[in-house]
This record gives structure tokens, sequence and C-alpha cells, in this order.
């Protein structure tokens, strides 16, 4: 199961702040998880544009290639604004 | 040198002097302390009624972040501390939002970590702020300075050593 989350702009283009996934053996990589999410069109189309949509695996940024094992925590979110 | 790190993310305000007082307490022979307290500034192109800052963050992931970059600043520097306290919340123009504090035996080393952790926490901690005024709200935009402040701390690669 995939425990994903969604922040900031990213969360209100999307109306969700997260959800739970099951894994599959279709889901092999952050950029397959990705595709999966935005398959359901609209707003989700957006968070596979690699320059506006940060991913974040078990707390640490990851490049989209990152393989996942299907318990992961996924978070999505645009560039950071802290200071 | 084991630098001691503490890190808060907090909705409440900071008292500066307490947090010198702390750090000059804990310091080793501290010969310099720089703290930097960053402010939320006050839109000149906009009453300024109305206006505030929210900041979001992801909690687990920002502690974890933050205490990542004090790391960081403690493998560069000789440093006895490194403090970060960041607030998260609705701010009102005028408020304190983020307060560094490093103490080293020398200046140089004080500055420029204190100066590093601020250009990293920019980029690479997972905050995010809104604006809101009179008229909208609106997410605060990624500066491309901000990436550029963080990259010119990244080690040159010396073309002596390939």
């Amino acid at each position: 199961m995939f425990s994903i989350h969604y922040f900031a702009s990213i969360r209100e283009q999307l109306d969700s702040d997260g959800e739970t996934l099951q894994a599959s053996a279709d889901i092999s990589t952050v950029a397959d998880l990705t595709a999966l999410l935005a398959a359901r069109g609209g707003a989700w189309k957006l968070l596979e544009d690699q320059h506006a949509v940060l991913v974040a695996v078990d707390q640490a940024v990851v490049d989209r290639s990152r393989t996942l094992s299907g318990n992961e925590e996924i978070a999505f979110f645009p560039p950071m604004t802290g200071g | 040198m084991t630098t001691m790190i503490r890190v808060d993310v907090q909705q409440h305000d900071f008292d500066l002097a307490a947090e010198y007082a702390l750090v000059r307490d804990i310091a080793l022979n501290p010969g310099a302390i720089t703290i930097f307290s960053g402010l939320v500034r006050e839109l000149q192109n906009s009453t300024s009624a109305g206006q505030s800052l929210t900041l979001e963050h992801y909690p687990g992931m920002t502690e974890k972040a933050l205490q990542g970059i004090a790391e960081q600043a403690a493998d560069r520097w000789p440093l006895s501390v490194c403090r970060i306290i960041h607030r998260v919340g609705t701010l009102m123009p005028g408020e304190q939002i983020v307060l560094v504090a490093t103490a080293s035996e020398h200046r140089d080393a004080a500055f420029d970590a204190a100066h590093f952790v601020m250009d990293y926490l920019k980029t690479a901690a997972p905050f995010w702020k809104k604006q809101t005024t009179r008229e909208q709200d609106y997410w605060v935009e990624s500066r491309e300075s901000d990436h550029q402040a963080a990259a010119r701390w990244q080690p040159r690669s010396n073309p002596d050593n390939g």
C-alpha cells in the first residue's frame, strides 16, 4: 500500500490532501505511479510536470526513476519556498 | 568537533534574546555567534490592511530536512552549536518567521554556516508560503535567485584532481 500526500498548490488543484493506493506489479517506479495518477485526467495531469512538481519518497526528494517496493510514503508538492 | 544541533518547527514566536542566551550558554568556547532572523515583509504594492503570510509544511519531512541541513553545516564548518527555528501557520507583516544561530570559535565559520543554512533552507526544506492580500490569495513562486544562492555553496570540482 502506498500512502500518498499532496501539499500546497498541488493539494488545492487536486482538491485532495492524500490517499492510499494499492501496490501493483504495474507500479515499479515513481514515474509509473505518477502516470497512473495522471491518467485520471484534468488537474491530475499536472503531476507529470517535473519542473512544477517535486516528489518525495519516504520524506526525501527523489528522481522519478526511483524504484518503489510498494509500501512507501509518497508526496507530491511544488518547489519549496521556506525561509 | 561535536556540534549541538537543535531544530524546531513551531507556530509560536521565538525570543531572540533567550535564543542568544541559550546558544551562548551551551557553545564551547564561542568566539563568535551569528544569529540571523527572517521577518515577514509587508508588500509595498498592496494595501497593508489584510496582508498575511501562511506557511504550510510537511510534518516529519520538515524536521528531517532541517536536521540534515544543520548536519551538512556541521560537517563543513567547526561549529559548536547550530540552531534552527522555523515558524508555520499564519503570520502578519513584521513577525519573525525563521531563526538560524551558529556558534564557532571564529567569525568566518559562524557567518558562513548561518548563510549556508539559510540559503539551503529556502529551497530544500518542505515549506510553502501563501500570500494573502485584501485583493487575492496566491502561492509564492519559487525564485531562481534562491536556487542560485543555494547552488553557490556546492563544492566546485577541482580540475587538478580530475
